[in-house]
């Protein structure tokens, strides 16, 4: 059940990170003692490169396995099977001291400001743990550091003494990007970093982030429901729907050319303040919610709730092709040279 | 056309833990027709919430309590009205869809004992009639199987399921004015595009006037005919929908719609850098220093705009804005 | 409690400045006058212990008037019991072991609780498997049973005696440790110390812990009272070291005769409430002490 199409499988210097088939299962505990455990699918091999100093944006509904996937490239949550290589080291199978010093390499930054600090630490000693725990540098450097890192998020260096809760939610967010920055990592996980926030504070910490990308040639890995934030920030994306990658694409293609009735559904949802979008004869409707990760169905996984789907859909599982330079479609009504689906292009 | 809901100098006064008083909603203007949609925007903490309280007459007292105005519905005054008629009215003429889809249904009852309940208190139904109603009213949300799920308990539900069962519940009597307060945060775009559609078409069949509290100006866009613009506790902008959105006038408004990475179907190659509204909302212990309360964070502010507070004009037609740049440039 | 938005000092030095945190402690616990009565209270009842017997130097467990002689008559200020001995002597004899067992028996109870609850609760797998196991096997030995077996082995003595009821009682604190651990395990804060490359003695002691800590402190007041109502149980089996007077001793030994005479039961039980309720009010101004978000700045 290799779904990754060949042409894509090749290593290249130029990537930071690249993600094979990688498969994330957790295990239900036993309903009937004669039958195997049940298990959640949350993530169900997923391949993806993503380009030294570009942003790799996910997206996908809630539960399609987003955050699973990234905590999985931040070695925290528990990988099934699959292969991540950053900076071309195999990181899947480390563990123990060789683990822990890969970390200074790739840093998370979460979508709830308010759980990700810890309330009973100051601001200063959250940003500077990083240096702490991975030994970087003499006490004097990371004092040094720890103020240079508060003036580039925008934060001053008194507030060091102040406890996360004496901050507002995208001051909170401010602290922990500083904390992500500190060991100058190359991959920065975003896990939603605007989600949580308001709309004005959302446009803060987005330009805040490219600022940081600029300076410091940052990869970032980009999660978010959000396809008005996603289309602002990722060069490429892929859209997630139950675990797997259902159309991965460049911005300009995926956004100008979706191909995938998902990712067409999504991109109508989407309320618009634009008239001519909102009036646009082809947005398309789906109806339900997406079925249980647990028991998945047969064919494809949005057959259920697809306004297009046809008998093969519901039977035979789509594989994701590659229809043009880098665009990767999961659905059988796709053709080879790119048409969407009859209904859609009508 | 006369108004179905009318608001008009609405002032809400919470006592605060040290003694100070703090005016989290201040002299409020508004008003709403049968069948048409109020959206009401701004950042949290701006009294949207407050707003849609005070309406229902559920403001918490103590410490909080509407210090003025009147709220007047179909001509009725009512936070003059007894606390009996008061309930009469809640669910029944007015109600509200919270917040939090996930904690506003009791986990220990099935859906159809708390769609049901209502129905039986306002409406006097039996036990057996309310229960057909339950299901008429969870196949009229779209539903699937209601006669199955009436007996379901909460969390056997998915999100937008329960946010459907609120829908259920809120229009059970069939309300005048419907409030929803931010109905879909919690759900996904798709879930979020079927709830939109969903109250359109059950505003059509009833036409009842539906008061849309959000902080998305695209949801606003595609729901409503009119919208009001909220800032610490005040309104500082009110027009119909498109004129707000092509030409809005007060610096805060324009701030909210530039600053929103806005879905385009051709993107370009170039991305701009948002534009930010700086600083964060003042805290209410901050508010009320005479002056314009956007202020601090306002690129065009002039002396005057810290000192004295902007009145409400007529920037257009039936565009009102509080905002010294039109006033002194009309 | 958001900061104000006046302009940076550019004077302002820019290492972290944590200010003396024990006095920041010091002055929010000040401020919960529940606790500072708790404090002044357990600090007067220390003081009395330690000095009562110098100042009435007497024999505890010697006779000293008539027997069930009610309070404030023919000098005795509390009363005697059923043995004639004055029961002022007797809380003030009682009170140095009574402390000391149930300080030193929350103390096991709660090191014990700590310990294994943190484990269970931060490695999960094998690891909770096993200690939960354990942990159960404990919980259905009938308590008073074990503790008495305990005592037996070794010769009744205040050491074997908080030992003993260290060992019967941790096991609530295991199971509340343990499922503080598993909430705050999942909080993002953690999974960034993970992130950041923390080794798990980090996170475990001084990451998850201090955030257990406010129901640790209320549950440790409480074991205080429970090692002290513990030991008059012991007490009252003749399990007590018969050479040391406690409040517990004096309570079992006068319980048969309560309804003709409530004072040798009530006196030292008041003692023992009174204890306990500064102890839990002392743990209540604690919370409060370690709890960031009360601070002012
Ligand atoms: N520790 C776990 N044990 C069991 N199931 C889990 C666990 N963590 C996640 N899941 C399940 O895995 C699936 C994917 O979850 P994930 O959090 O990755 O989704 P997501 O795309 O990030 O969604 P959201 O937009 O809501 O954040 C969900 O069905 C979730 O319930
Ligand atoms: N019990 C209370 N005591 C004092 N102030 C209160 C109380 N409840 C609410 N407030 C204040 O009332 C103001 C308005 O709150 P409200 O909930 O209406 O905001 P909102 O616009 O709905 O925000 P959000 O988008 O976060 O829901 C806030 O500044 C809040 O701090
Ligand atoms: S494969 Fe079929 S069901 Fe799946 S998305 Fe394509 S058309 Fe829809
Ligand atoms: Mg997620
Ligand atoms: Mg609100």
């Amino acid at each position: 059940m290799l779904d990754a199409c060949d042409g894509a499988v090749m290593t290249d210097t130029e990537n930071l990170l690249e993600v094979r088939d990688l498969k994330v299962h957790f295990p239900l505990p036993k309903t009937n003692p004669f039958a195997s455990a049940p298990k959640v699918h949350a993530v169900d091999g997923v391949s993806f490169d993503t380009k030294r100093g570009t942003t790799f944006g996910l997206v996908g509904e809630s539960g399609s396995g987003k955050t699973t996937t990234a905590l999985a490239i931040m070695r925290l949550a528990p990988i099934t099977d699959g292969s991540i290589r950053l900076n071309g080291e195999e990181i899947c199978l480390l563990a123990g001291e060789p683990l822990r010093q890969q970390r200074r390499h790739m840093q998370i930054i979460f979508q709830d400001p308010y759980s990700s600090l810890n309330p009973r630490l100051r601001a200063g000693e959250i940003v500077r743990a990083p240096l702490d725990q991975l030994d970087v540098g003499d006490e004097k450097i990371r004092d040094d550091r720890v103020a240079e890192l508060f003036r580039l998020v925008g934060l001053r260096p008194e507030q060091q003494a102040l406890f996360p809760h004496q901050f507002s939610g995208g001051q909170r967010q401010r602290v922990g990007i500083a904390r992500a920055l500190a060991t100058q990592p190359d991959l920065i996980v975003c896990d939603e970093p605007v989600s949580a926030l308001d709309v004005a504070i959302q446009a803060q910490i987005l330009n805040l982030l490219r600022r940081l990308q600029e300076e410091f040639g940052l990869t970032y890995l980009f999660i978010s429901h959000d396809l008005g934030v996603v289309q602002h920030m990722c060069d490429d994306i892929a859209v997630m729907y139950l675990g797997q990658v259902i159309e991965h694409a460049d911005r300009l293609s995926l956004f100008g050319r979706p191909l995938h009735p998902y990712t067409n559904a999504l991109l109508s949802a989407v309320p618009s303040a634009d008239p001519a979008l909102r009036d646009r004869a082809d947005r398309i409707r789906v109806s339900g919610d997406p079925p249980s990760p647990i028991d998945l169905p047969p064919g494809c996984r949005f057959a259920s709730r697809c306004p297009f789907a046809e008998d093969r859909c519901r039977a035979e599982e789509p594989r994701l092709r590659l229809i043009a330079e880098g665009h990767q479609v999961r659905c059988h009504l796709v053709t080879d040279d790119g048409s969407p689906p009859p209904h859609l292009a009508a | 056309m006369t108004a179905l809901l009318e608001v008009n100098g609405l002032s809400v006064e919470f006592d605060l833990k040290d003694g100070t008083v703090s005016r989290v909603i201040n002299d409020l203007n508004f008003s709403l027709t049968a069948g048409q949609t109020l959206g009401i925007v701004g950042e949290s903490g701006c009294g949207k919430s407050m707003t849609a309280l005070a309406i229902m007459g559920l403001v918490p007292m103590p410490p909080g309590r509407v210090a003025d105005g009147v709220i007047a519905l179909a001509g009725e005054d009512l936070l003059g009205a007894s606390e009996s008629r008061r309930r009469e009215v809640r669910g029944n003429d007015v109600s509200m869809i919270f917040q939090e889809p996930m904690t506003s249904l009791n986990p220990v009852y099935t859906i159809g004992d708390q769609i049901g309940e209502t129905v039986r208190l306002h409406q006097g139904l039996s036990r057996r009639d309310a229960r057909e109603r339950a299901v008429d009213m969870l196949r009229a949300v779209s539903i699937p199987a209601p006669e199955k799920r009436v007996d379901e308990y909460p969390h056997q539900l998915s999100g937008g399921m329960r946010q459907r069962v609120m829908i259920a519940m809120a229009l059970a009597c069939q309300p005048q004015v419907l409030i929803a307060d931010e109905p879909t945060t919690a759900l996904d775009v798709t879930v979020q595009a079927q709830i939109f559609d969903l109250l359109k078409e059950l505003q059509e069949q009833t036409s009842s006037a539906i008061i849309l509290i959000t902080h998305d100006m695209g949801a606003i866009a595609e729901m409503a005919q009119r919208v009001v613009v909220m800032y610490a506790g005040r309104k500082v902008e009110e027009a119909l929908v498109d004129e707000m959105l092509t030409n809005p006038k007060h610096p805060y408004t324009r701030g909210l719609i530039a600053c929103v990475p806005h879905l385009e179907a051709k993107p370009s190659e170039e991305r701009k850098v948002l534009t930010e509204i700086p600083g964060v909302v003042p805290s209410v212990a901050e508010l009320g220093r005479g002056g314009c309360p956007f202020a601090p964070r306002c690129a065009e502010a002039m002396d005057r705009c810290h000192d004295e507070m902007p009145p409400e004009i007529i920037a257009a037609h039936d565009h009102k804005v509080a905002c010294w740049m039109h006033v002194m440039a009309p | 409690m958001m900061i104000s938005d006046k302009p940076a000092r550019p004077d302002k030095q820019v290492a972290i400045q944590v200010e003396r945190p024990w006095l920041e402690a010091w002055n929010m616990f000040k401020k919960n006058r529940a606790a500072v009565a708790g404090l002044i209270i357990l600090s007067s009842i220390i003081m009395i212990s330690l000095l009562g017997p110098l100042a009435f130097p007497a024999d505890p467990f010697a006779g000293a008037g008539p027997l069930l002689s009610p309070p404030g008559e023919r000098g005795f200020l509390l009363g005697t019991d059923q043995q004639g001995r004055d029961i002022l002597v007797g809380l003030l004899y009682g009170s140095q072991s009574t402390l000391m067992v149930g300080a030193a028996a929350a103390a096991i109870t709660i090191t014990i609780g700590i310990l294994v609850g943190a484990l269970a609760g931060y490695y999960r797998g094998w690891v909770e498997e096993v200690l939960l196991r354990i942990t159960e096997f404990f919980q259905v030995l009938p308590p008073l049973l074990l503790a008495m077996v305990v005592v037996l082995l070794f010769s009744p003595s205040i050491v074997t005696i908080s030992l003993a009821i260290g060992i019967v009682s941790w096991t609530s604190t295991a199971r509340l440790v343990r499922a503080e651990f598993l909430r705050i395990r999942e909080l993002d804060f953690v999974k960034a110390e993970r992130a950041i490359g923390s080794r798990n003695a980090r996170i475990i002691w001084t990451i998850i812990l201090p955030n257990a800590a406010p129901p640790l402190i209320v549950s440790a007041a409480l074991s205080v009272g429970v090692a002290i109502l513990f030991e008059a149980g012991l007490a009252f089996l003749q399990l007590s070291d018969p050479n040391v007077m406690s409040w517990g001793y004096l309570i079992s030994v006068n319980r048969p005769q309560i309804l003709e005479a409530w004072w040798p039961v009530t006196f030292p039980g008041l003692a023992i409430f009174i204890t306990v309720l500064s102890v839990s009010l002392i743990g209540d101004g604690l919370n409060d002490a370690f709890n960031p978000k009360l601070r002012q700045r």
